[in-house]
């Protein structure tokens, strides 16, 4: 759609997501819903009615594993090209000492943010890391190809690390969910792939304040030979 | 999905449906007893096993043991595990233990299994898979603590000993009961069969088989598949039986503990996340936020410009 920064003469908007990444987002976190599904079927007898969503028990044991492997490829492709942004920086310490005026709505007394804080960097390492517990704990309790390729106790283990891990990732989730509904402004960059100026000059200035400053660069040549 | 089709119904895997209890002070338990010291190694019990439950298991290859088939599979539900032990206050022994099911009152298969009436507990005390209801998970297999179900390559379903629950539902005594020759395999009650074995373990002690006795292990509350064993203090001489098996406790944990601590985690985060947003409300971004940026843009824009 849009990877300039533009305005209309009072709003100011910020390309954050491509198109690609916003198609690799939604199919990652369908995916997520659909695992999620199928998993808590299998994990609580009280919901295992959720597997007739998937055609049955049988069904929703076979097609999870499959779901996984293609929700490891669609995450790591998404998140290989975020590492960089994710890196932990001293003023994310900062911030986090600063969590309640966070909480509180305030904007003040917070450091200006690169394009993550510390809560963004939070769930993608934590479903990073994850994801891949979840990877090789699943292979291992996949009968069907791998119940032979480790012993009993082994699979135990990797059974009561799966079922752990997932729900640990599902309430990650929940954060991530709650943040964008929380943060008004946050879900049309994922939407629309912009947030305004506005919304970066609150959230994440020092990030609003390279793209700016990327775009006048680009725009510096021939400022007035730009097509508007 | 899950259903109670008797009366007879002790536990169901996966249910939150509750078996029904009118008549279960009054069934009684029953039991085999195997008397490892009878058995002459003759291999009827797996032959009338596979024959009364029509199991066809390939022909397999001499592996140059006595122990044919090499082990359990999907479709050989009992197997005679052949040891030879050499000690030196015994001199050569061999030692023959029909392996299978146990049976136990606390089954670990039916505390993993995830699908609704996949294993059911009978009140008489017999694990047995309801395959119809099996997904094929394989979970059975990891709650076990005697390895013993096997999963089906091409249909996917786990299978085991079934104590010949239908044979015993008519009255009748399991199948490898039937066929043993020297009467070394027993069925009854389970109490009878505790009253057999105490004979046996006495009798077997006056022949010097000092540490003869009955294995019904506590820590699974006890067999419905019972061994007399003339070394009861080493069962692992028998092809590692185990010593003392239990429900492992990562099993339990993770049937237990640890979707506790899940669901804890998932409600924690949900509740905050309501709570957070009726107590402080949605983070806005004022108006003036919007018109720092742009001028902001514009600075960048001029400052680029000159």
């Amino acid at each position: 759609m849009d990877n300039q920064v533009r305005d209309d003469g009072k709003i100011v908007t910020i390309p954050r997501y491509s198109g690609f990444q916003r198609v690799n987002h939604w199919i990652t976190a369908i995916l997520f819903i659909l695992l999620a599904l199928s998993g808590l079927s299998l994990a609580f007898p009280s919901l295992f009615f959720l597997s007739a969503l998937f055609g049955g028990g049988a069904a929703a044991r076979a097609i999870h594993p499959w779901l996984g492997l293609a929700l490891v490829v669609s995450f790591f492709w998404l998140a290989a090209g975020l590492v960089s942004r994710n890196i932990i920086h001293g003023d994310d310490i900062t911030w986090l000492r600063n969590i309640r005026r966070v909480l509180a709505n305030e904007h003040e007394g917070l450091p200006e943010l690169g394009k993550y804080n510390l809560g963004q960097k939070g769930v993608y390492w934590s479903q990073a890391l994850l994801i891949l517990i979840l990877l090789g704990s699943g292979l291992a309790i996949w009968q069907e190809y791998f119940g032979g390729a480790t012993s009993i106790p082994m699979q135990r283990f990797a059974a009561s690390i799966h079922s752990l891990a997932a729900m640990i990732a599902i309430a990650i989730i929940f954060i991530h969910v709650y943040a964008a509904f929380w943060t008004k402004g946050t879900l049309r960059a994922m939407t629309r792939g912009t947030v305004t100026g506005g919304w970066a000059y609150v959230h994440h200035r020092k990030w609003l304040k390279e793209m700016l400053g990327r775009d006048s660069a680009a725009a510096a040549p021939a400022p007035r030979a730009r097509r508007e | 999905m899950a259903e109670l089709p008797s009366l007879d119904i002790r536990r169901l895997s996966a249910s939150t449906a509750v078996p029904p209890r009118i008549r279960a002070e009054a069934t009684t338990e029953v039991a085999k007893l195997i008397d490892v010291s009878k058995c002459i190694g003759c291999k009827a019990c797996q032959v009338a096993c596979s024959e009364w439950n029509d199991l066809h298991a390939p022909i397999g290859e001499n592996v140059g043991s006595i122990q044919n088939p090499p082990d359990l599979a999907a479709d050989t539900w009992t197997l005679m595990r052949f040891s030879e032990v050499e000690s030196a206050e015994r001199g050569l022994e061999w030692l023959i233990r029909k392996d299978g099911c146990m049976h136990c009152d606390d089954p670990g298969c039916l505390k993993a299994c995830p699908a609704p009436g996949a294993i059911v507990q009978y009140a008489n005390g017999i694990v047995d898979f309801n395959e119809a209801n099996c997904i094929g998970c394989g979970y059975c297999l990891k709650g076990c603590p005697f390895n013993i179900p096997r999963y089906g390559r091409e249909d996917r379903k786990a299978y085991k000993c079934t104590l010949c629950s239908d044979r015993v539902a008519v009255g009748l005594e399991p199948a490898c009961v039937k066929a043993c020759p020297t009467g070394a395999i027993m069925f009854g009650s389970k109490e009878d069969m505790i009253h057999q074995a105490s004979d046996r373990v006495e009798d077997l002690k006056s022949r010097g088989f000092d540490k003869a006795g009955l294995y019904d292990p506590a820590g699974v509350g006890g067999t419905h598949v019972m061994y007399v064993l003339h070394h009861a203090d080493q069962p692992e001489l028998y092809q590692n039986l185990p010593a003392d098996p239990r429900i492992s406790p990562v099993v339990q944990w993770w049937k237990g503990g640890g979707k506790i601590m899940g669901l804890a985690a998932m409600g924690f985060v949900a509740l905050g996340g309501f709570v957070h947003y009726l107590t402080s409300g949605p983070n806005e971004v004022p108006e003036e936020a919007e018109e720092e940026a742009l001028a902001m843009r514009r600075k960048t824009q001029e400052r680029s410009a000159r």
